[in-house]
């Protein structure tokens, strides 16, 4: 990614507003890296986010919303300061179950991107990228509307 | 009917028979999380993802976040196995591929119903629609694949 960093923006201001989102706060999600056209995303195992009490391995869900999370704060830090970033489409394969009481780290990274679209994959492991739990591709849509890290909150 | 001796499948599907969806909401942790509800009606099973601040992952518009819509889409596909299909284990799932198609409002409740595309002994096909106040426009569809033997 080659574009003139002046316009693009900062990482910290990605970080800090990414991480204080409603949903992404109450998951308690946090930014280990943030590269331009790169992002490490960490969620930590909690009780209330399991989807099955017998074996407690957490819901699916937790897993998509990190590799979202990741997707979009990767796709965000390629584009023009004040475009917007949304959510086109997203596949996750689940390669395995993920062990139980152990966090979960979430990687993106954009691949290809266009004036209108972001393309994105990534994975998420616990410990090691060559074992993942699951893989993940995405597109995201650039825009001027809808959320972007300048608008007023 | 919690007793710790039987299963948690075994528990779900006590409920089943007596109709009680509701009540299996309460054996998963991330369903109270997030706020997952499910309801039978005439058309079978709806699954409710009441509107919370909590949800929000867009704050201009302000917009559910992507990963709980995928989240309520998986979610809606699981349960509409387990209501639709005879299974011996819950449903598993191998992959899903969600396409988001409108702001998915974040003070809404946002509806989601399964429909069974193909149920195979080993392998079914699920598509998933989610909406908010008009059935005809949904906010984010999907299709999953999921283990069923």
């Amino acid at each position: 990614m080659t574009a003139d960093a002046k316009a693009l923006y900062p990482l910290d201001g990605i970080q800090s507003i990414l991480e204080k989102l409603p949903h992404v706060e109450a998951l308690g999600l946090t930014a280990i890296e943030l590269n331009r056209g790169s992002c490490l995303f960490k969620v930590d195992y909690a009780p209330h986010l399991v989807g099955n009490i017998e074996s407690g391995v957490i819901h699916g869900g937790v897993i998509t919303t990190l590799l979202d999370s990741a997707g979009g704060a990767a796709a965000f830090t390629v584009v023009p300061a004040g475009a917007s970033v949304a959510t086109l489409d997203l596949r996750i394969d689940y390669l395995t179950q993920a062990d139980r009481e152990r966090s979960i780290l979430g990687f993106a990274e954009c691949y290809r991107q266009t004036q209108h679209i972001v393309f994105v994959k990534g994975h998420a492991y616990h410990e090691s990228r060559d074992d993942p739990i699951a893989h993940f591709v995405a597109s995201f849509m650039v825009g001027s509307v809808g959320f972007s890290p300048n608008a007023k909150q | 009917m919690q007793n710790s001796n039987t299963s948690l499948f075994d528990q779900v599907m006590q409920l089943k028979a007596d109709q009680e969806f509701a009540a299996i909401s309460a054996l998963i942790p991330y369903s109270a999380f997030v706020g997952f509800e499910l309801q039978v009606d005439a058309q079978g099973l709806l699954t409710i993802l009441r509107g919370k601040r909590s949800n929000i992952g867009n704050t201009t518009i302000p917009a559910v976040h992507g990963g709980v819509v995928g989240a309520l889409l998986e979610h809606a596909g699981v349960m509409h196995i387990i209501h639709a299909c005879d299974i011996s284990r819950f449903p598993k799932i191998i992959n899903i591929s969600v396409d988001y198609l409108r702001p998915c409002i974040g003070n809404q409740d946002t509806f989601a119903r399964g429909y069974l595309i193909k149920q195979g002994r080993s392998v079914s096909n699920v598509r998933i629609e989610a909406w908010q106040s008009d059935q005809q426009r949904p906010v984010a569809a999907a299709h999953a694949h999921f283990l069923m033997g």
